[in-house]
């Protein structure tokens, strides 16, 4: 049976046949019954908009049915239950199950309890492989993955987008460059596992510094909740946002992306410059969740 | 009852059926019981000789479980704090086995994860999964690595 649960449980090759993959369902080379009869169910135990609407996108698209479950609905059916007993019961119901769950390793747990494949949504602090691949897919929609310079701003130390990100982009020959206020840097377990897998990690103080270098900034949110008080928060959020001003000079090449939502690190005004590239990121979920979807119940 | 054995080896009062485990390093005696799930509320009876002098090792703990024969999986787990034992299975008062202990792949339900919010902590029916590497352990559910001291985090 094939899971999707962790960017570790890839290699290149994987990633390279999903992103082919998605490309095909994204340009309509697809037989839109491809699902017909097959029933996704969407565990959702902590809220999201957007990535359950476009796995729900994704999962129609193919001709296949989703019943859905929201974050409030999720914590009554478990009241007491475990996630084993409750992934027990309702892989009997489904053809596949796309879960996101608070706690960090729940969508492996979930795989060994599942009599159906488990596609991993994003759990706690771990790992969010779908939003991994249609970062790597926009990408590869306007330049070679391979041997580029790619910075990461923002709360790199538990946006977990950001350490798949990382992660995967260590299989392409990638350099990587980080920014974030003091005490959101990078864990050093994870420049350390990207060390090993050879890729040169450079720190950056701040975010003019690096910008002028980079084919790709991918920018994370900063959250309030990080932050002893106010006045801090709005103290670093305020140096890191991306104004039109700090992109005088950058790569025309340069695209700027975020996993949405945003607070306020892009200046809204930057949204009509070539560079904003991430609205087309969130469109890019469906097509990729649609490859997710058709491989793992084909 | 103790005395020395002929080899210069501390016997401490033979046993008739059981485990000795031999060549502990050093002060890791308590520990080895700890990663082998004997505690004080468990029933075996135990022999514990710590600092002993070894001529092959300075000095070395010894620890003898009477009527237990330890499996490979849970000698293995022994392999992290005291790669030089050596398990010796006793019957009749004789030694008829004698294994080295290795570094496991994995290793299952002996420490805890130190992540407040891995799914191991939960009241989930999973027992916690590491994946031993050199650098140090690695949590197969929230991917957190225990690079420090690993007798700190045995359940
Ligand atoms: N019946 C027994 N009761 C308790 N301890 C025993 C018994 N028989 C052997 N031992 C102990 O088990 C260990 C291994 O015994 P063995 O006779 O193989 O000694 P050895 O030749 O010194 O082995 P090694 O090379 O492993 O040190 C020694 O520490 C010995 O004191
Ligand atoms: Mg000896
Ligand atoms: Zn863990």
């Amino acid at each position: 049976m094939y899971h999707i649960i962790s960017i570790r449980d890839f290699e290149r090759n994987d990633l390279d046949y999903l992103l082919d993959r998605a490309g095909e369902f994204d340009t309509g080379k697809y037989q839109p019954g491809m699902l017909d009869n097959k029933l996704v169910a969407l565990l959702f135990f902590e809220p999201s908009t957007r990535t359950r609407m476009s796995f729900a996108t994704a999962m129609a698209r193919l001709g296949g049915k989703s019943i859905s479950v929201d974050s409030v609905e999720a914590s009554s059916i478990v009241k007491g239950e475990t996630l084993a007993d409750t992934i027990r019961v309702i892989s009997s119901y489904v053809d596949a199950i796309v879960l996101r769950h608070p706690k960090e390793g729940a969508a492996r747990l979930a795989s060994e309890f599942s009599s159906v494949p488990v596609i991993n949504a994003g759990d706690g602090a771990g790992q969010h492989p779908s939003q991994t691949l249609l970062d790597l897919y926009t990408i590869r929609q306007s330049m070679p993955v391979d041997g580029i310079n790619v910075g990461l701003l923002g709360d790199l130390r538990y946006g977990r987008t950001a350490h798949s990100l990382a992660l995967a982009l260590s299989l392409y020959g990638v350099t990587l460059h980080t920014i974030a206020p003091k005490g959101l840097e990078m864990p050093a377990s994870i420049t350390l596992e990207l060390r090993e897998r050879g890729m040169e990690v450079i720190e950056h103080p701040n975010v003019e510094e690096a910008v002028k270098e980079l084919d790709v900034l991918y920018v994370t949110r900063i959250q309030r909740e990080r932050f002893p008080d106010s006045a801090s928060y709005y103290n670093v959020a305020s140096s890191y946002r991306i104004t039109t001003d700090l992109l005088d000079g950058v790569n025309d090449h340069l695209m700027i992306l975020h996993p949405l939502p945003r607070a306020g690190e892009i200046d809204p005004a930057v949204d009509c410059t070539p560079y904003a590239r991430y609205f087309e990121q969130a469109r890019n979920g469906v097509p990729v969740r649609m490859a997710l979807l058709h491989e793992v119940m084909k | 009852m103790t005395r020395k054995d002929p080899s210069g080896g501390l016997i401490i009062s033979p046993i008739k059926n059981g485990t000795v485990i031999d060549h502990i390093t050093a002060g890791e005696a308590l520990n080895v019981l700890r990663f082998l799930g004997i505690t004080g509320s468990t029933r075996e009876c135990l022999s514990i000789a710590t600092n002993v002098e070894s001529k092959r090792m300075g000095t070395k703990d010894i620890v003898k479980v009477e009527n237990r024969e330890l499996c490979t999986e849970e000698v293995d787990r022994i392999a992290l704090l005291a790669p030089h034992a050596k398990i010796n299975i006793i019957r009749d008062y004789k030694v008829v086995e004698k294994m080295g202990v290795e570094i496991p792949e994995i290793l299952r339900g002996v420490v805890r994860c130190p992540n407040p919010g891995c799914i191991t902590n939960t009241n989930e029916p999973v027992a916690s999964a590491f994946e031993v590497l050199d650098k140090g352990l690695h949590c197969l559910y929230c991917d957190w690595l225990i690079k420090d001291n690993i007798a700190n985090h045995i359940i």
